[in-house]
């Protein structure tokens, strides 16, 4: 544990540890806000922001949090850094907020936060702490824009919201794959950038 | 939409997993065979069905707009909905602790098989989920919220239940190319019987 280089702790959650496809957290929003690019931008940033500053509090108040009753100060800690997430969204970007709905409040049990905080914000020194919980944000919020790239122009033909499929296209007889909308294709598409994930990474496969 | 109707619903066509995707951390590490999948199934359903009444009780007369008239016409106008996400937590956090306590001294039985699954449950964005969408779409009473809770646990119980025996199985029968073994496959698993699922649309009672 000792001794691991504020370099590391910074870039490691991108590829090698990222929390999505390796540590195998937060998984849920993953799927549910990525049909299209923003929103999913928006959920990345929301994440980074909250997980830094929530790796910062619980670092600081580690020595003094009794460890029967950490669960809760922990939940306590992330629920009021989103609930200041969520009204700024509503006060600046309200119809990004309209869409994203309840996930932005599912922030709180998203298990990436709970799962850095455990095993890293609560051994280790504030500054590290920063690093890990933008690293591992910036690594979740990766994911996000890869399937909400792909989702949304394979969907909807369209990347924040611009045509990007040209209308010849269209003309020709292309149709828009309106399965990548549902929501089990994104379970798909998860699958597959593991897939290539663990193909580059052979030391990450199961057994 | 009466409450049978609703609760129907929400086990086939908004279930928790495969149209909403909560609680999939949970779901995906412990699908691995039938009989742990099945306890923290019971113990997410249980959760659901009592922390939803509860936070439906909270939101009715305590963190609604308005919602506080009861206590006198000089509180008709506070809006304290902003704290729903900390109250909601707590609630959940609490009863977790709670029930935790309660099956641990009067059911030692369920308390071994669920026990490590029980603190757990407190982060299962599943329950959490369901008190927002609780407040979302403004359930008309406090029945409403019973059923929903049941219907939406009982959904989640059926889809780690059936994705753990095929889990189970392909585990032991087939030969999967070595970078989707393990997490990669149920991904594809859990997609296909979602899109199995999606034939339920529609259904009306």
């Amino acid at each position: 544990m000792e001794k691991i280089s504020n370099k590391s702790v910074f870039f490691n959650p991108f590829s090698k540890n990222n929390p999505v496809l390796v540590q195998i957290l937060g998984i849920c929003s993953v799927l549910a806000v990525t049909v299209k690019l923003e929103p999913a931008m928006v959920m990345g940033l929301s994440v980074i922001a909250v997980l830094a500053f929530s790796n910062v509090i619980i670092s600081l108040l580690r020595n003094t949090i009794p460890t029967n009753i950490r669960i809760i100060v922990q939940l306590v800690v992330v629920a009021g850094l989103v609930v200041i997430v969520s009204q700024l969204l509503e006060a600046y970007a309200y119809n990004v907020s309209k869409q994203l709905s309840v996930f932005i409040g599912l922030i709180i049990t998203n298990c990436i936060l709970m799962g850095r905080l455990e095993a890293f914000a609560m051994a280790n020194r504030p500054w590290p702490s920063f690093l890990d919980g933008v690293g591992n944000g910036i690594g979740y919020a990766i994911i996000l824009i890869i399937v909400g790239f792909f989702r949304e122009l394979l969907g909807s033909g369209t990347l924040f919201g611009f045509q990007v499929v040209p209308q010849c296209f269209y003309d020709a007889g292309y149709v828009n794959n309106g399965l990548m909308i549902l929501p089990p294709m994104a379970l798909i598409v998860v699958a597959c950038i593991i897939w290539v994930h663990r193909s580059i990474n052979k030391d990450l496969q199961d057994k | 939409m009466d409450n049978l109707n609703l609760f129907i619903r929400s086990i086939f066509i908004d279930n928790m997993i495969f149209a909403y995707f909560l609680g999939m951390c949970s779901f995906i590490a412990v699908s691995k065979n039938v009989k742990t999948a099945f306890g923290l199934g019971i113990a997410v359903t249980f959760m659901l069905t009592i922390t939803l009444p509860i936070n439906y009780l909270l939101e009715t007369y305590v963190l609604k707009a308005g919602a506080l008239k009861w206590l006198g016409a000089e509180y008709a106008d506070v809006d304290l909905s902003f704290l729903s996400l900390i109250v909601f937590i707590a609630v959940i956090a609490s009863m977790t602790q709670l029930v935790e306590m309660v099956v641990e001294k009067y059911a030692p039985a369920l308390y071994s098989s669920l026990g490590i699954f029980l603190p757990l449950i407190a982060v299962n964005c599943a329950i959490l989920g369901g008190s927002l969408f609780m407040q979302q779409r403004d359930f008309p009473g406090i029945g409403t919220a019973v059923c929903a809770g049941l219907g939406w646990g009982l959904g989640w119980l059926l889809a780690i239940t059936a994705v753990a025996a095929v889990r189970e199985r392909i585990a032991q029968y087939s030969k999967i190319p070595g970078p989707l073994r393990g997490v990669g496959i149920t991904f594809i698993i859990t997609a296909l019987m979602g899109i199995a699922f999606m034939s339920f649309l529609g259904i009306k009672i």
